[in-house]
């Protein structure tokens, strides 16, 4: 598939947010403003690049060689988990305050099965580390779309009477199902009508 | 202290408008009655048996609603409006069960869990529509003979007729019309004298028209119950302008970037090279027309700015086109509207007025 064709993929036709319905977590626990929201998004976007292009290499250089493609998950998992950890690191320096709106939920993207996921999709694909990276890469964007679209709605609904008992997450997932009805306009026949 | 007890604070903006909800629902409705009587003649009183179900469901619910949360809100016409519009946007011969869903969907879901009308980010009526058209394809997909085609054989509407018959086809049609007139695509009688028309004024500046222009234009076509007749609707259109229920921006916005896509990306599928598309064909076909006037025009739904409204009316002409000429369902228009509906309150964040007195850290 071109790269073009991956990122439509993994932006619109397979959002992890809206179709794989992976990464939950973070999209209804951090989408309460705009601000962090956006920050996680950049935060899962640098995650999922780097780590789908990290997992390529450690896929290919040491499990297959060495016959070891059992140990992909919790190899996967360690590498993920180091990663976070980084950028944990590099985000407490730069920006003390999105360090603190992010919260737990930082520590949390290593269990992020968003991440995990976008890893062994690109390795089942049989993408080269070129096609794995643009694919973390626009994994992570879709993430990013898609709460930053949840925390606009849900700034909005903060001056509306939503019903008691709904009020906060469940209307969250509401909101959540009736983005993801939309976003089955974008299927596979369009992608490929669009690009061949 | 001022008693702000006997106030009520509702969020902004605080216009005041000299119409009330109420009004302005009612005249919405009143405005799609002759495309409803249109839709009646044409398809039979089948089709008024579902639009009435439609409305019966969504009142209930909404009444059904009212008495768990203790707001009576049935009078402002706006339960009526959505099972009106969900009866316009269902084929005439569909399962009953099938509407009540769409509607009972529209209210409760997408309307009443997040607080009323006002307060849903998402057209009731679309949505429901959505639901329904995801669930049961079949149904929501099987059109019936409108009166004056007496002589069809399919019962296709001209999107769906050239979307799927485009798969399998290697002829020259220069475009869609000519391409449902090599199909054998029926015209009514009336179409006839609309083409004579037509003729007699553009074939001296040295264009060619097709036949079944006029039955695009005035609904002889099969569709869903209240969106064939493109004419009817917008007569009522002409009321909500002189009373400012809607303003100009989403259609033309809407209308104008749809019709420009289609005029320049339009004709390849034809094999005819950019900026040949049949704007005319687009515009009168698949709900176009009930979409950019009465749907995307929803006040609650649609942007607050002029520049909102701009970008909001592009983004669904985009999408729409996008849809029907890329992906798998031949009009587009409800996705379309559903899908800039999320995009909204990112509009409104990024287009609102100025403050002023705040720096750009926000301190005062």
């Amino acid at each position: 598939m071109s790269y073009v064709g991956i990122i439509i993929t993994f932006v619109f036709v397979e959002n992890f947010i809206l179709t794989k319905f992976l990464g939950l977590c973070p999209f209804i626990g951090v989408s309460k403003n705009t601000e962090s929201a956006v920050g996680m998004g950049f935060a899962v976007t640098f995650v999922t690049s780097v780590a789908s292009l990290a997992t390529w290499a450690i896929q290919k250089l040491i499990l297959q060689p060495l016959g070891l493609a059992f140990l992909q998950t919790i190899t996967f998992i360690l590498v993920i988990a180091a990663l976070v950890q980084l950028l944990e690191m590099v985000i407490q320096k730069i920006s003390p305050s999105l360090y603190k709106a992010l919260g737990i939920y930082l520590p949390l993207i290593t269990t992020n099965c968003a991440v995990l996921g976008i890893a062994l999709i690109a390795v089942r694909s049989n993408y080269n580390a070129l096609e794995s990276f643009v694919a973390g890469f626009s994994a992570g964007l879709g993430f990013l779309l898609a709460i930053l679209l949840m925390s606009t709605i849900r700034e909005r609904m903060n001056t509306e009477w939503v019903p008691k008992p709904l009020r906060g997450v469940p209307i969250a997932f509401i909101t959540g199902g009736l983005m993801a009805l939309a976003f089955m306009a974008f299927d596979k026949a369009l992608l490929r009508n669009l690009i061949g | 202290m001022i008693e702000l007890e006997r106030q009520r604070i509702t969020t902004s903006p605080q216009i005041h408008k000299p119409i009330s909800t109420a009004a302005v629902m009612w005249a919405v409705s009143a405005c799609l009655l002759p495309a409803a009587v249109w839709g009646v003649y044409s398809f039979g009183l089948r089709a008024l048996v579902v639009m009435l179900v439609s409305i019966a469901a969504a009142v209930l619910t909404e009444f059904g609603l009212g008495l768990v949360s203790k707001r009576f809100t049935i009078l402002d016409g706006s339960a009526f409006l959505t099972g009106l519009l969900v009866g316009f946007n269902v084929p005439p011969a569909i399962p009953l069960y099938i509407p009540v869903i769409a509607s009972v969907f529209a209210i409760a879901v997408v309307k009443w869990t997040f607080g009323g009308l006002g307060s849903n980010w998402m057209n009731p009526a679309l949505a429901g529509r959505v639901f329904v058209a995801f669930s049961w394809t079949g149904p929501m997909t099987s059109w019936t003979i409108p009166r004056n085609l007496v002589d069809a054989v399919s019962s296709a509407t001209p999107l769906s007729a050239v979307k799927s018959g485009l798969f399998t086809y290697s002829g020259d049609a220069g475009g869609p019309m000519q391409f449902l007139s090599e199909i054998g695509y029926p015209h009514s009688a009336f179409d006839g004298k609309v083409t004579d028309f037509l003729r007699s004024v553009f074939e001296p500046l040295g264009a060619t028209i097709e036949p079944g222009y006029g039955d695009l234009f005035f609904g002889n076509i099969p569709g869903c119950i209240g969106e064939v007749s493109a004419f009817l609707l917008l007569i009522g259109t002409v009321y909500l302008f002189a009373r400012k229920i809607i303003t100009w921006h989403v259609p033309v916005s809407y209308l104008v970037s749809f019709g420009g896509l289609v005029w320049i990306f339009g004709g390849s599928r034809f094999g005819s090279g950019a900026f040949s598309g049949d704007v005319v064909f687009h515009l009168f076909t698949g709900g176009l027309i009930l979409g950019a006037f009465y749907m995307a025009t929803d006040m609650v739904t649609s942007p607050l700015t002029r520049k909102g409204l701009l970008i909001f009316g592009v983004g669904c002409g985009f999408f729409t086109f996008l849809i029907r000429f890329f992906g798998s369902f031949p009009e587009g228009v409800s996705l379309a509207i559903i899908i800039m509906n999320i995009f909204v309150p990112l509009i409104n964040k990024y287009t609102g007025p100025k403050r002023f007195g705040v720096t750009k850290k926000g301190e005062e």
